[in-house]
């Protein structure tokens, strides 16, 4: 019976695995295609079943003129918005979630939970809900199409994940480390920025793991705000989607997109396998 | 303690939260009482017009609600069950524990309509792997433009996609657990089923119901994978309120009506959520 359970055990496992692979493995194997073998029905494994060439891969690095795709451009202007947008929550919620975990607020019914609530809450909004009236407001303050526009909306979805999680995370800091502190003659900044805030790194390397995360797959804000000047990498390749279809480049320069993040899984990984992750997270 | 000091900390992030968000939700509701279209774009006033129009003349509005609770609701249930199952298994020893950890975590890390696209070509009719493979057993299935195997097509994606973060707020969850009540029942010489039923579960409860409502909120948002998968079709076969409330206000620009069913979609979401996570916690709690 036990050996039952652990062959079924591995035998889930593999099987879950092979899942998340598969299309892992069907982009890169369809990135090494051309035209003829795309179009020649499903195959898989280069040379055997067809002839692989770079074009896909080629065609990334060639300028607009030369019937390139440029995702140059695009991805630096992802990496920009997201760490921007990151940063700045992370700052922002790091000291509401600092306020929120060490000090009683108490304005008539309104107590510390119900301002975490609302922070967090701020991500039941679907984006939809949003994009019209965002639309409306960046094009009268002129950021409509522009990446500080897109910034201070990633703020709104990114700020939540952070206050959520160094609230959580605080709270399990120990108050005697700032009372000692306190009673050694700081005031209450000079506590934070020079005790509290060394102590609390983890933390925000975890949270801003996650507004990484969660700004870098925002797709939906991006196509709706954004449309020439300024273009992020998920619209780029969307627009790829919609033309004829070349299989080959667009999955190359998903592949390439997708890359990045990955590292992520891994850190991660590291923080879980540590220990620091479990309370960060609950 | 210095009274001022709190708010010093608290007031940045609260108004820069509150001062980029007053505007759209005012202007959502000022919005939703006037008629602003194509045709006549201002903010004129036609009192709860548009209200008595979602209400008494717009099935096709409830429609693509329930189908999006339906599609939300058995998605999060599937994450649950697949996520916590692989929590489990690699939260105690197994063989590349770590390796699995990572490969289990990836999805989520990855744009979802970027890989929808790559689903996309995978659910290809005649040049994808998928109906390759099927092809063994002479089927051709219309993944994408049938109504039905669509819906499971996009199930399939948003499962894939977000099994992992589930898989990793459970596991994050697992590892919390204190160590000493799996000392007792192995010492009462409980076999792992039933450490599981008595033990593991009900310690995850608090953490479950986290993680379901926490997925229950992004997978209502569901609008990536629709609008690469299916855009809303065959038909409306997979179209969900964002996606509706998409077509209606950024399509055929009805802002108006648009953000009406915005604002509507917004309470029965607050609504239901908070019914949702009230009955989550008395049925999980319960042991």
């Amino acid at each position: 019976m036990p050996k039952l359970y652990t062959f079924l055990k591995y035998f889930c496992v593999i099987l879950w695995s092979c899942f998340v692979i598969a299309p892992f493995l069907w982009a890169i194997s369809t990135s090494f295609k051309d035209f003829n073998s795309v179009t020649g029905g499903a195959t898989y494994i280069p040379w055997l079943q067809f002839e692989p060439t770079l074009d896909g891969w080629s065609v990334l690095f060639k300028p607009g003129s030369q019937g390139g795709i440029n995702i140059v451009g695009p991805y630096f202007n992802s990496i920009f918005v997201t760490f921007t947008a990151s940063f700045i929550s992370i700052a922002l919620g790091t000291l509401a979630a600092y306020a929120l975990s060490r000090y009683t607020f108490k304005a008539g019914f309104v107590q510390n939970n119900d301002i975490t609530f609302f922070f967090i809450s701020q991500r039941i909004m679907p984006p939809v809900v949003l994009s019209i009236p965002f639309f409306i407001f960046l094009s009268t303050i002129g950021l409509l199409d522009s990446l500080a526009g897109l910034i201070l909306v990633y703020i709104v979805l990114l700020m939540p994940i952070a206050v959520w999680i160094m609230v959580d995370f605080f709270n399990r800091v120990p108050k005697e480390i700032d009372e000692t502190a306190l009673i050694d003659g700081c005031n209450p900044f000079q506590a934070f920025f020079k005790v509290v805030l060394p102590n609390s790194i983890p933390g925000m390397i975890v949270a801003g793991l996650f507004c990484i995360i969660f700004g870098w797959i925002d797709f939906f804000f991006a196509f709706i705000l954004t449309f020439t000047n300024v273009q992020l990498l998920p619209v780029k390749i969307v627009a790829l989607n919609s033309s004829i279809t070349p299989w080959w480049s667009l999955s190359a320069a998903a592949l390439v997109s997708v890359a990045p993040l990955i590292i992520v899984a891994f850190v991660v990984e590291r923080f879980l396998s540590k220990g620091n992750l479990s309370g960060a997270l609950k | 303690m210095n009274f001022k000091h709190k708010f010093v900390f608290l007031l940045p992030g609260l108004i820069v939260l509150i001062g980029i968000l007053i505007f759209p939700i005012i202007f959502t509701v000022r919005l939703s009482l006037s008629g602003w279209n194509s045709y006549n774009p201002g903010l004129d006033f036609v009192g709860i017009k548009n209200y008595i129009r979602l209400f008494t003349d717009d099935p096709r509005f409830w429609e693509s609600f329930f189908r999006l609770s339906f599609l939300a609701i058995t998605t999060v249930f599937l994450q649950y069950i697949i996520g916590f199952f692989l929590a489990h298994v690699v939260w105690k020893d197994i063989k590349f524990k770590r390796f699995f950890r990572v490969l289990f975590l990836i999805p989520m890390m990855t744009t979802p309509v970027i890989m929808t696209v790559i689903w996309r070509t995978f659910f290809h009719e005649s040049l994808g792997p998928l109906n390759d493979f099927l092809s063994i057993f002479g089927v051709q299935p219309q993944w994408l433009s049938s109504p039905g195997l669509a819906k499971i097509s996009i199930i399939v994606v948003e499962v894939w996609q977000w099994t992992s973060f589930m898989f990793l707020l459970l596991l994050a969850g697992l590892l919390s657990l204190p160590k000493e009540p799996f000392l007792a029942a192995s010492i009462d010489g409980a076999s792992p089923f039933k450490k599981f039923m008595y033990v593991t579960f009900p310690l995850m409860a608090p953490i479950s119901i986290g993680a379901i409502i926490i997925r229950l909120i992004e997978a209502s948002k569901i609008m990536d994978t629709v609008f690469v998968l299916t855009s809303g079709g065959p038909g409306t076969a997979t179209e969900t309120s964002s996606f509706y409330i998409f077509i209606k206000g950024l399509r055929e620009f009805q802002m108006g009506y648009a953000a009406t069913m915005s604002f509507t979609y917004l309470i029965i979401m607050i609504i239901s959520l908070t019914i949702i996570a009230k009955v989550l916690t008395k049925v999980l709690m319960k042991e």
